[in-house]
């Protein structure tokens, strides 16, 4: 197991946000964390991350306590991508790559040729080389992701923690990342993501973890999580799962695709519902 | 940004030797740059010069200019490269190193100094210990509660700062307002007609070190300007490397009100002059900001002390000329601060 999340239960004393959450990572494996606002997703992220000190239970980066582990080092192991944000300051893109080369650097060593070609090579990796002079703060939300994504890649991580990383991305970007997780893992990266579309689960994640009010009520392959119960139970709609082929399925909501499955009763609108 | 640093750098250091050389020429008695040269040379050994003259000119230029311009140089590059790390350190490019209440404590302290003792060094050094103090008791609140680490922090310094304001309220309410007072008031405007070879020589060798301290870690400036998260996530222990520049930045800040007092404006808008001119790498930034300040410091403080027959308070003329140059910088504000 690579990394493990035991009876976790973290949060404020009279409030906890995780109840008792275990999870277990398998190396090479996308994960998809779905679950409504406030549910305990960015949490239970960061808590993987060893952010948080925890009152109970445990995580185990590679079977070590992660909060044992020196900080430098898990940052050459794991990396975060955190939800597309403001900047303030207007680097170049190529500058905030470089930042990933900081946990392989002592305090007085600088940034070497190497290290630069290095941040190059993985721009030109995600095409987006062309995007490397440019500032960071204006370029689109789509390659600010790939740009974080990047960085993440030049710290020689395998296992990218992503916090929504569809978020605020037009649909061909969505469409672009998620293509980007499934090359990466192909080539054996770790992909733990929250996400607030149960379609991109189904459509590339290997594993899916439900979480509510802060325990996870269902953890397992796309096709046998994603449920009509499960959806309902996580978000309160009702949600049909359908299967196009054998094998690929699409989320469609109940009373939406009721309307449009029945034209002739379009004049009428929803009073058929 | 290597070619940018390659000529920028040496530039500017050559600018602040001129602006420097510049300023020894000028004051009440004259002395020619050619005249400073050979004294210098003279006191090297290589030139030879009649006695008395050279005695003068050693008192004119090393007792009374050259501190004045040292402390001017070292309070310009002190505030700017605070500025600078404050604002990196804290992702918000308005604030400046008054940020966490070290100026208003220092001041309270140089004003406690001036009513409970005649001695120049006893009102120093409370300066200096209650700039850390308020610090500390910004850091102190913000250690209070859980929560955004920086806002806690800011939030803290806003606290500190209105309790050591008022402190210092109390202080000049309770001075006798025919000698103290005044005094006091003086002193706030700030201004380095008391900086005299004996504070200054002391006090530039902590102050250099500190701004040589923050500049070694302008790297992780850079790194703490994308977020706590970020940073923890790129190996960075944020909290201690934090405070580390909390320290440093307070240092040389609180050194700063015990040379010359309150000098505003400063630490707020070289880093924005910096920015504009390098942009925000801190790599490049920090030293640019702290050639940039010294150079506008030492310049302005002979505007104040030449350009009126009397010396107008060094910190009144830095806010008159920072306005309205903040008012250009603005511009800059929507452009995102490239």
């Amino acid at each position: 197991m690579l990394l493990v999340a035991e009876n976790v239960t973290f949060g404020y004393p009279d409030k906890p946000v995780l109840h008792d959450v275990s999870l277990a990572v398998r190396r090479g494996e996308i994960i998809s964390l779905l679950g409504p606002n406030g549910s305990g997703k960015t949490t239970l992220l960061k808590t993987l991350l060893g952010f948080h000190r925890i009152e109970k239970g445990r995580v185990l980066f590679e079977g070590r306590s992660i909060s044992s582990l020196d900080l430098k080092s898990l940052a050459r192991s794991i990396a975060y991508v955190p939800q597309i944000h403001r900047a303030s300051f207007a680097y170049r893109v190529v500058d905030v790559v470089l930042m990933g080369r900081i946990p392989h650097k002592s305090f007085f060593s600088r940034y070497t040729d190497e290290d630069m070609d290095i941040a190059l090579a993985t721009l030109d990796k995600l095409s987006i080389l062309h995007l490397k002079e440019r500032p960071y703060t204006r370029i689109s939300g789509g390659e600010r992701q790939l740009t974080l994504i990047a960085r993440a890649m030049t710290q020689g991580a395998h296992t990218f923690i992503m916090d929504e990383p569809a978020n605020g991305l037009d649909y061909g970007n969505q469409i672009k990342l998620l293509e980007g997780l499934m090359d990466l893992c192909d080539e054996g990266y770790t992909f733990i993501k929250s996400t607030h579309f149960p379609d991109h689960a189904l459509w590339v994640a290997d594993r899916v973890v439900m979480l509510k009010e802060g325990r996870i009520i269902a953890d397992g392959a796309p096709d046998d999580v994603i449920t009509s119960e499960n959806l309902f139970a996580l978000y309160g709609r009702e949600v049909d799962v359908h299967s196009l082929r054998e094998s690929f399925k699409v989320c469609i909501p109940r009373k939406i695709g009721k309307c449009r499955c029945a034209p002739s009763k379009r004049d009428k609108k929803y009073d058929n519902v | 940004m290597s070619v940018k640093m390659n000529f920028r750098i040496p530039f500017l250091i050559f600018l602040l030797v001129c602006t420097a050389l510049l300023s020894l020429t000028l004051g009440k008695y004259e002395v020619t740059l050619n005249e400073i040269v050979r004294f210098f040379a003279a006191s090297a050994g290589m030139d030879t010069m009649d006695g008395d003259r050279y005695a003068l000119l050693r008192n004119i230029l090393l007792d009374i200019r050259l501190p004045r311009i040292v402390a001017a140089g070292l309070i310009g590059a002190a505030l700017s490269v605070s500025g600078a790390a404050f604002q990196s350190m804290f992702i918000n490019p308005l604030v400046s190193p008054a940020l966490l209440g070290v100026l208003a404590g220092a001041s309270f302290g140089a004003a406690l100094g001036m009513i409970v003792s005649d001695s120049w060094f006893v009102v120093q050094s409370c300066a200096f210990v209650c700039g850390f103090a308020a610090v500390l008791v910004a850091v102190g609140i913000a250690r209070l509660y859980q929560g955004d680490r920086l806002l806690m922090l800011i939030l803290g310094g806003i606290i500190s700062g209105a309790l050591f304001t008022s402190l210092l309220s109390i202080v000049k309410y309770l001075a006798d307002p025919y000698n103290q007072l005044p005094a006091i008031v003086y002193w706030l405007m700030g201004g380095l007609s008391l900086a005299d070879a004996g504070t200054v020589y002391p006090a530039s060798l902590p102050i250099g070190a500190g701004i040589l301290c923050l500049l070694l870690f302008s790297r992780y400036l850079n790194i703490l300007s994308m977020g706590d998260d970020e940073a923890k996530s790129l190996g960075i222990n944020v909290g201690r490397i934090r405070m580390i520049l909390i320290f440093f930045a307070t240092l040389i800040s609180a050194l700063t009100v015990v040379i010359g007092g309150l000098i505003g404006w400063v630490g707020l808008i070289i880093p924005h002059v910096a920015r504009m001119l390098v942009g925000p790498d801190n790599r490049v930034l920090m030293p640019t900001a702290a050639l940039i300040g010294a150079v506008y410091l030492i310049a302005v403080d002979d505007v104040s002390r030449l350009l009126f027959s009397v010396e107008v308070p060094l910190g009144i003329v830095t806010s008159l000329m920072g306005i309205p140059f903040f008012v250009l910088v603005l511009k800059n504000a929507r452009k995102g601060w490239a």
